[in-house]
């Protein structure tokens, strides 16, 4: 799969539900949009599943941008 | 200058008169003003009007505020308070005095802060800085969030609070500013710029949290608004309480009431999305499953069809055809083998009767001449003297040709 948001996934994922919905298409059309949405539950799952993220610190120093983590 | 001089030749004035001259002199010179000054001898008449002076150490002005405007008014004008009023100066005529009719009525302190407040967001609201047009819509599932507040205040401790309780995954990027007193607003725009030249976040919150009016005020600067405006990334502007309004509020593409709130607008809660995931997920399969019926329901009809049944059909008929050639064959062989026989066995009686012996045994006898066995048919074809032999049912004879016979 090409990179892709889970913006872009979620949407793509209603789409595919509603064309298999109206099922105007065919057999193989259906297995391979079934694969594809299968492919993209598993991409969002691991979007949401994915360890929380900890705050990282933007700064800027001779015109490059730095992260670093969070000092508490 | 002698006034007497004059009084002869210059046109004397009635009281009204003069007074519609200084009138129209004074109301048509002086632009609306703001004035700054103290309350005294406020009178909030019967009528729902509101008349007053407004006076500093060395002077003092009338003023009115009809009941019309005063409605509008966010606090309770009282005697000795400081304030800022915006009117124009208009002369009473009957009295010979001139008053400010008070359009605006702002307490001082603040008001200088809320004047120029005002004033921005005029400026700015004509230059079209709020458009509609202009906002930006925020992403519905931000990656990465960069923030612009201070690290040690409360605002980002809410939204991280937030944001780590409803989608955990979401990247936040703080850019740590001074967000009240000297240099904030510089700070404030700078960071937005800097987002935008580092371009690797989705959405913006701009804020901080609650204060006083002078607090908040960085985000009442110009140079942030224009930061806001000129902002690539969509912005979230998160300034105080609910109540608090600022001018980043009005310029960002949403406005949230509180930091908290902007956390709240900007990620969708994960156990929603998540049910959302699996609901699409058991719909795309419920589909799927269906089609799948779908197909093999058709397929069953078309193997069932009369069509498909035909060439099954076909064999069987070809095989039963067969089976009854096969059957026809064989009874016409076996009685074709019947009728040879039975032809076999008359050729074989016929035989019987046709072999010499047979008719030897009757009494006939064969007759050959000796010298090359040939048989005699006919008298002649023998000489007298020529040696003959004779054949009988049983034995044989050697004779001499004594006589012919020709009858």
């Amino acid at each position: 799969m090409v990179k892709i948001t889970f913006e872009e996934a979620m949407k793509r994922l209603e789409e595919i539900a509603d064309i298999l919905e109206k099922g105007d298409q065919s057999l193989d059309d259906t297995i391979v949009l079934f694969e594809e949405s299968n492919a993209l539950v598993k991409f969002c799952q691991e979007k949401l599943d994915k360890a929380e993220n900890k705050l990282q610190i933007l700064s800027v120093d001779n015109n490059t941008f730095h992260l670093e983590p969070e000092t508490e | 200058m002698d006034l007497s001089d004059t009084f002869e030749t210059t046109v004397i004035y009635s009281v009204s008169e003069i007074n519609l001259e200084i009138k129209e002199i004074l109301e048509t010179t002086l632009p609306p003003v703001w004035v700054q000054g103290e309350i005294s001898n406020f009178v909030h008449h019967s009528s729902g009007h509101m008349y007053f002076s407004l006076k500093d150490p060395n002077s003092q002005i009338s003023c009115v505020l009809w009941k019309s405007r005063n409605l509008s008014l966010h606090f309770a004008p009282t005697d000795g308070m400081k304030v800022n009023v915006l009117g124009a100066i208009r002369v009473y005529e009957k009295r010979g005095t001139y008053q400010i009719d008070v359009v605006k009525m702002l307490p001082s302190g603040i008001g200088d802060l809320q004047l120029a407040f005002e004033k921005l967001k005029k400026r700015l609201h004509e230059e079209g800085l709020f458009d509609e047009q202009y906002k930006k819509s925020i992403p519905r599932f931000p990656t990465a969030i960069g923030i612009v507040t201070s690290q040690t205040g409360a605002a980002i401790r809410d939204i991280k609070n937030v944001i780590q309780r409803r989608f955990p995954s979401t990247t936040l990027i703080l850019r740590p500013t001074v967000v009240q007193g000297d240099g904030a607003g510089k700070d404030i725009a700078r960071a937005i710029d800097e987002f935008n030249e580092y371009g690797q976040v989705d959405v913006l919150i701009v804020g901080r949290g609650g204060g006083s009016l002078e607090d908040l005020w960085a985000f009442n600067e110009e140079q942030v608004a224009r930061a806001i405006f000129r902002s690539k990334i969509p912005v979230i502007s998160a300034v105080g309480h609910e109540i608090d309004y600022t001018i980043s509020d009005f310029v960002a593409d949403l406005r949230a009431p509180t930091p908290s709130a902007a956390a709240e607008l900007v990620v969708p809660d994960i156990n929603e999305i998540q049910a959302a995931v699996s609901d699409l997920y058991l719909y795309c399969r419920k589909s799927v499953q269906r089609i799948l019926n779908d197909y093999r329901d058709t397929l069953h009809t078309i193997k069932t069809s009369y069509g498909f049944r035909r060439p099954q059909d076909f064999i069987n008929q070809h095989r039963q055809r067969l089976d009854e050639l096969i059957h026809i064959c064989s009874m016409a062989s076996f009685h074709k083998t019947a009728l040879i026989r039975q032809q076999l066995q008359r050729m074989q009686y016929r035989l019987t009767d046709l072999n010499p012996a047979s008719i030897l045994k009757r009494g006939y006898s064969i007759c050959r001449r000796a010298s090359d066995q040939t048989i005699i048919k006919n008298a002649v074809d023998v000489d007298v003297q020529e040696q003959i032999s004779v054949e009988l049912a049983q034995g044989r004879l050697t004779g001499i040709v004594t006589t012919i016979s020709r009858e």
